[in-house]
């Protein structure tokens, strides 16, 4: 089988634009929650979220901090016309994965070896939005040319395979808050079937916006006793949580063939050792009791890895901060874990970044990958009172120094998929 | 209704992101000023929105240089 390597990553999150700023906020534990600033809040009962740091000042950022998102070193005005923020953001990540893999396709073997599989849970939800009303407003001649290219979830790999000119397999995903997992996963198949020796893999979301937030709070999944001190409300495990906080952004990861990176002297990461998928078939919203379909989808990655129980040290949950899915997966860690179980680690990085939804399992991806990197894991941020109890570590409030052997990265979605990746340190 | 060409340059200056300079009388959308076909269509409903007229289809196909667009909003404001 051919084995998979990350040798590029890319993030515009809700603690900085860049992976590197972004992963030393987060080891130093500060939050990304802060006030919506994107729409009047007054109809909603979540007003916050954990936006995108603008350098215009938007989402808590200013034109002082290095790291806040500069829309212009994205996209020309012309091109953010054309697309959706969530291809803004997916274009601005996979500029950086690019660059930092040190890629640069010179023949058209190499363009035809290196795909682009990002996704997104929702897509263009402003776009729409702001379509239907100018459809109800002015008519039907005065809806955008470039309404439906700049809505559609694969148009991020479209537009990210056009700027790069990469010329491989060209796929999205859509499975919710799985979704980011699934693109890393599919895309490491792809390149163990031999179809690209390359993938930029990844998922892009921009939801913030008030269909978005309504939609959610109307489901009953989002934090609304918060408003007041948003860093607060993401709080997975502890005994007040209550719902999800929003985040934003994108993160893609430059997957590679061992051996393609090799020959060229690439960094690596980590590889990218198992991968599970499975369904609950059980409920739209909720995760089947005691997160069944999570406790397989682990199995599965785990039975693809080769590796034991033992050899994994840390677990990146899916851990939103609701009050009904954080107990069941901690309890399917347990049962997949046995005995290592208090050996283990696991936090929840949503604390600090929220839940970036079709964006959440590559950012939480790419965490583990850095987590083996530097051999630290990110903490669980305001779990002052856990509602359960455990023998695992769950790495409260500050991020821990320890052995990182290998990973894994828990994603789960409504409509009940189930996502598993299982990285590993390459010897 | 002088100032017709000065409105539509401003609007293809902004839509395609080009220089002032570039958009003459002569200049083709798509050859000199880098339009595609969606950038047409949308340069189009923004003419139609500026000078409050509507552009039919048939003529919108005709529509290939800065001059072409100023000659069919003057005749159809007029």
């Amino acid at each position: 089988m051919r084995r998979v390597v990350i040798t590029g990553i890319g993030m515009v999150s809700p603690l900085a634009n860049g992976c590197e700023p972004t992963w030393e906020r987060l080891l130093a534990g500060q939050s990304g929650a802060g006030p919506i600033d994107l729409f009047d809040t007054k109809d909603v009962p979540c007003k916050i979220a954990c936006q995108v740091p603008w350098n215009d000042g938007r989402g808590g950022g200013s034109a002082e901090d290095p790291y806040a998102f500069d829309p212009d070193t994205a996209a020309s005005a012309k091109e953010r016309r054309r697309i959706d923020e969530f291809i803004l953001y997916a274009l601005a990540a996979s500029d950086e994965a690019v660059a930092d893999s040190g890629w640069k396709p010179e023949t058209d073997e190499d363009r035809e070896r290196t795909g682009v599989l990002i996704g997104s849970g929702i897509g263009g939800l402003q776009s729409i939005y702001e379509t239907s009303i100018t459809l109800y407003e002015k008519g039907a001649r005065k809806v955008s040319p470039f309404f439906i290219p700049s809505a559609l979830i694969n148009l991020a790999s479209g537009q990210v395979s056009i700027r790069h000119g990469f010329k491989g397999p060209n796929h999205s995903v859509v499975t919710a808050c799985a979704t980011g997992a699934h693109a890393i996963g599919d895309s490491a198949r792809l390149i163990q079937y031999g179809d690209a020796d390359m993938m930029l893999a990844g998922g892009s979301e921009a939801v913030i916006c008030e269909i978005g937030i309504a939609g959610f709070c109307s489901a009953k999944a989002m934090s609304t006793g918060f408003n007041d001190t948003p860093e607060k409300a993401s709080r997975p495990y502890d005994k007040d949580r209550d719902g999800f906080v929003m985040g934003e952004g994108a993160a893609i990861l430059m997957l590679e063939e061992y051996e393609h990176a090799k020959a060229r002297g690439a960094k690596i990461y980590a590889e990218v050792a198992g991968y599970g998928l499975t369904g609950d078939a059980y409920h739209i919203t909720a995760p089947a009791e005691g997160s069944e379909g999570g406790y397989r989808a682990m199995k599965m990655a785990l039975g693809h890895s080769g590796l034991d129980v033992t050899d994994i040290d840390y677990v990146n949950t899916h851990g939103t901060s609701t009050p009904k899915g954080d107990e069941g997966e901690i309890g399917a860690v347990e049962r997949l874990f046995g005995d290592h179980a208090k050996n283990l680690s696991l936090s929840s990085t949503k604390s600090a970044v929220g839940h970036l939804l079709g964006a959440a399992g590559a950012i939480e991806g790419a965490f583990c990958a850095l987590a083996i990197r530097d051999q630290v894991m990110p903490p669980t941020l305001n779990l002052d009172n856990p509602s359960v109890e455990t023998p695992i570590d769950l790495i409260p409030h500050k991020s821990k120094k320890g052995q990182v052997r290998a990973a894994m990265s828990n994603s789960f979605g409504f409509g009940g998929t189930n996502a598993c990746l299982i990285l590993k340190q390459v010897d | 209704m002088s100032d017709v060409f000065e409105r539509v340059k401003k609007i293809v200056v902004e839509n395609l992101d080009v220089e002032e300079d570039k958009v003459t009388e002569s200049a083709s959308f798509i050859d000199d000023l880098g339009a595609d076909s969606l950038d047409l269509v949308e340069l189009v409903m923004a003419f139609e929105e500026e000078f409050n007229i509507e552009i039919p289809d048939d003529v919108q196909e005709n529509i290939r240089t800065v001059g072409d667009a100023v000659t069919h909003i003057k005749a159809h404001v007029s």
